[in-house]
């Protein structure tokens, strides 16, 4: 009359249809809590599973219920009397202090906030729709690293530039043993007693019938050699491959920032939008991404990420400053033979005169040689957006490193004011990985 | 002799599963003469008890964002350690479905097994409220029935359509049952036929050549199919008290794919209506039952002694009641409850005191306590079997008072507690307190001008005067407008006072 029934195998999951529509419904309200979230997370936090606290609002749903702290009245009874006798008062706890009795706990309103966990790709895609990422990008971030081409074992089929030659060999040889092929010297020895007896004198009938059977012999041998080859495509090998995901190695990211008085709060954030993007696809690329955070005023030091983004300094603003910092950063902890080095330097364009010029320099001759990649974003206010429109116009700085990049393909140069002017920053270096 | 234990370690495996399972039958069935449809012991992972719990303890369920909070929610609560998870899950349908999660040790399993596939099961197949007004053979299939529908409505008529409608009756939940009046069983090869009629009629109205016919021009109406079991638009009953029911018969602007949405919820609220006026005796009758059970296990030395103390460690927990005053307290705890007026029936029944043989004339002395117990558990709801049943030395024991509220006052007044004076007053006010029809809001339509202005008239009748809670209020209504299509006009009205 009773059965069991082992449930535990059947798939999982059963309510992720539920899960994504109450995603798309508190889509407003998870945006923004995904957006302050990771306001404060750290660059290389952005890609793990966070909790996330956002508001009921339109996720609410409403019931009648009554409510007798408004009026009316009514009895209730509860458990655990201690001192009360019939006529007792007893003061009524203020609102807000959460009430006796079920009546005023479940009417509904008390869940203003709501937490909940996201994973990973959740967040990600948040993350990415603020940025307007094109689809492919978001895929190849999303999923897993480089691909490269592994040796897996032998073939007996693939292209002649992969044949395996010791393994050739080693077939071809055992089989000529096998087949009992005659070798050279085999049939230069019968040639060699022929010829003996040949020439011996005086002929004997004997002789002349080994001459006969000599004869025969070595048709016999050569022919064996002939229909014998000496590599048969039988014997041939070819050394196999497969596309195997391998961590390509490891990378350093250097985060340059001016932090002078004129970068606000909304110009770090936006910056920080911008290294954690570049932070997700190093991620993606390579085992171990370290990131190095060196800040400038007229003086550049490194400093951790909580000072980097948080802390202000007064000065002036030499860029160059920065950039020999890294420079001997670089220098002392991340050769280049171990190491592939990306820049990505944030500033609102303003540097001393005359140290644009002294950084396109160092730019040229030292920095550009080391690094795969080099991005200098300009963040500007939508104001000055549409002042600088055009692409040639614009402070000491921004005219100082376009030349740059018509030198160096791997060097870019953006002026953002909205996150989403972000991602154009990496088409270069994505379409590099790409076509890669 | 003594009998060998039907198990030692704590491990379960399906055969000392079946093992128990089979002596715990023997006696409910065989000794306690428990009443039960055919179990189904389904062992389940934490994950799917979330996913359980998410679908409202239900194996198959139509989908819903609203579904999906819920899931966030427990598995956050789960995760950072605020809440456990239940032992089991246990479905009124036949055969009686219960989950057991499988990281239950051994003793757990076996008082799960009672408490669910014996306790709640037997409760469910003899309880009357669940006989008259839920189709356990049916529910399963109706839920199929139910979640296919409303995918297919989505792929007909999108998401979005789909789930305004659901998030507007899901609203009116509570006031789309029928309280006194039975409702009609859902069948699924009514619904089913139905489905296919009216599939069948779109399909014969739809002529591909009026899609050519110029703007304006409407193609000619095709007589509708007359349904012997729908009668929309036919006499309204006035009053009604079922919400859902009226809206899905008289609306204006609903489509018959909406209609049929506002019945499939409808159908749910009025099948799980039962279970919210028995919490009590419900959780009460499988306390009790598993109790028993174990107890009786362990006298025959067919559980250890381990055993019957993990099972005792269990078991106080969960009929622990928290004192008013105690952080952890939130209202009265049904486990409590239920299972204390249980065993005290049959400790009346056993053992009775002068006091009993004065209050339960009829129960006192009477050796027959499981026959007690099983009238009580076919005949009764929460507040009759507190009304009924709760005994003045229960009510000392859990050192009840009542209280008198009017919202104008900064006290409250203690009205009776547990002495002679307040023994019946305070039995009166508990059971009260138990009505699900005071507790929740009394809404009636009034009235439907259907030819004028189509204006919806709904009456609260306000029970002593409480009102709606204003803030929620206004939330519904918004929803009512949607359901309806025009102005919705709700009134508070001085009801039974």
């Amino acid at each position: 009359m009773s059965h069991f029934i082992d449930r535990r195998l059947n798939p999982k999951g059963k309510s992720l249809a539920n899960r994504q529509r109450f995603l798309r419904r508190a889509r407003a309200q998870i945006r923004e809590a995904v957006q302050k979230s990771l306001k404060d997370a750290a660059v290389a936090d952005i890609g793990k599973e966070r909790k996330i606290r956002i508001s009921t609002k339109g996720t609410r749903e409403p019931r009648f219920r009554l409510d007798p702290r408004a009026g009316g009245e009514r009895d209730f009874v509860l458990p655990g009397n201690k001192e009360f006798t019939p006529g007792d008062e007893i003061q009524k706890p203020r609102s807000g202090e959460g009430g006796r009795g079920k009546q005023a706990s479940d009417s509904g309103e008390g869940e203003d906030d709501f937490e909940f966990t996201m994973t990973q790709d959740e967040i990600l895609d948040i993350f990415f729709e603020d940025l307007e990422l094109p689809n492919l990008v978001r895929t190849t971030l999303k999923e897993t690293p480089s691909r490269s081409w592994k040796r897996v074992g032998i073939t007996t089929s693939g292209s002649p530039t992969q044949i395996n030659l010791v393994r050739t060999m080693r077939n071809a040889f055992g089989r000529r043993l096998a087949l009992k092929r005659p070798r050279p010297a085999d049939i230069a020895e019968l040639e060699a007693r022929l010829d003996a007896l040949e020439r011996s004198e005086p002929q004997t009938s004997e002789a002349r019938e080994q001459i006969v059977a000599l004869k025969e012999e070595l048709a016999r041998a050569n022919a064996r050699r002939k229909w014998i080859a000496f590599i048969d495509p039988v014997d041939v090998r070819f050394n196999a491959f497969t596309e195997q995901p391998v961590p390509t190695s490891q990378a350093v990211m250097f985060c340059l920032m001016d932090v002078s008085g004129s970068m606000g709060e909304r110009e770090k954030d936006l910056a920080k939008r911008f290294y954690m993007l570049l932070h997700l696809f190093l991620k993606r690329r390579y085992e171990r991404v370290d990131i190095v955070f060196i800040r400038h005023t007229h003086d550049a030091q490194e400093v951790d990420e909580q000072e980097f983004f948080y802390s202000r300094q007064s000065g002036g603003t030499i860029v160059s400053t920065a950039l020999e910092k890294m420079l001997e950063v670089q220098k002392e902890r991340y050769a280049t033979a171990d190491w592939n080095i990306y820049a990505a330097q944030a500033s609102d364009g303003y540097t001393q005169s005359g140290d644009a010029r002294h950084c396109v320099e160092m730019l040229n001759e030292l920095i550009m040689p080391l690094c795969q990649y080099y991005a200098y974003i300009e963040i500007l206010d939508e104001r000055e957006m549409e002042v600088f429109a055009s692409e040639d116009s614009g402070a000491e700085l921004w005219r100082a490193y376009r030349t740059i990049s018509q030198l160096w393909p791997n060097f870019a140069t953006k002026r953002i004011a909205r996150p989403s002017d972000i991602f154009p920053v990496f088409r270069e270096l994505f379409r590099k990985s790409e076509t890669a | 002799m003594a009998p060998t234990p039907l198990f030692t370690e704590p491990e379960w495996n399906f055969q000392t599963l079946d093992r128990v399972c089979r002596t715990i039958e023997e006696i409910a069935i065989g000794e306690l003469g428990l009443d039960v449809y055919p179990n189904q012991i389904e062992i389940i992972s934490t994950e799917q008890m979330l996913d359980a719990y998410s679908s409202l303890g239900m194996p198959l369920m139509y989908h819903h964002w609203s579904f999906g909070k819920l899931f966030a929610r427990e598995e956050q609560l789960y995760r950072g350690g605020y809440s456990g998870l239940a032992y089991e899950i246990v479905i009124n349908s036949s055969p009686c479905i219960s989950y057991l999660l499988e990281d239950n040790s051994m003793t757990m399993q076996a008082l799960v097994i009672a408490h669910a596939a014996f306790g709640h099961n037997h409760f469910f197949k003899n309880n009357y409220l669940f006989r008259q007004w839920t189709n356990a053979e049916g529910i399963l299939d109706y839920l199929a029935f139910a979640k296919r529908y409303i995918a297919a409505c989505e792929d007909r008529h999108g998401r979005g359509e789909v789930e305004a409608i659901l998030d507007s009756a899901h609203a009116l939940m509570e006031q789309g049952v029928f309280r006194y009046s039975r409702p009609p069983r859902p069948s699924r090869e009514r619904s089913l036929e139905k489905r296919r009629r009216r599939m069948e009629y779109e399909d014969i109205s739809r002529n591909e050549l009026w899609r050519t016919l110029p703007a304006g021009i409407e193609p000619p109406a095709a007589p509708p199919v007359v349904d012997p079991e729908e009668d929309y638009g036919s006499e309204m009953t006035l009053p009604e008290e079922n919400l859902l029911y009226f809206i899905e018969k008289h609306s204006p602007a609903l489509r018959p794919w909406q209609r049929e949405l506002l019945r499939i919820v409808r159908s749910l609220a009025q099948y799980f209506y039962p279970q919210r006026q028995t919490k009590v005796m419900n959780e009460g009758c499988a306390s009790f039952v598993h109790h028993t059970i174990m107890h009786m296990l362990y006298d025959r030395g067919l559980i250890t002694e381990g055993s019957l103390l993990e099972f005792l460690h269990s078991h106080t927990g969960v009929v622990f009641q928290p004192e008013f005053d105690d952080s952890r307290y939130s209202g009265l705890n049904p486990y409590a409850l239920g299972f204390g007026m249980m065993a005290d029936i049959r400790r009346i029944c056993e053992e009775p005191t002068p006091e009993d043989r004065d209050w339960f004339p009829q129960l006192a002395g009477s050796a027959d306590w499981m026959g007690a117990l099983k009238d009580a558990w076919a005949n009764y709801r929460d507040e009759s079997f507190v009304e009924q049943f709760l005994s003045p030395k229960l009510m000392r024991e859990f050192r009840l008072f009542q209280l008198y509220d009017r919202a104008e006052d900064s006290t409250y007044r203690v009205t009776s507690i547990h002495d002679e004076n307040g023994y019946r007053r305070l039995r009166s006010a508990l059971a009260r307190q138990y009505d699900v029809g005071v507790s929740d809001a009394n809404i009636q339509v009034m009235g439907a001008d259907l030819q004028g202005d189509r204006r919806l008239l709904l009456a609260h009748m306000m029970h002593r005067g409480v009102p709606l809670h204003e803030g929620t209020r206004e939330l519904v209504c918004v929803h009512l407008e949607r359901l309806w299509g025009h102005e919705v006009v709700l009134e508070d009205v001085e009801g039974d006072g």
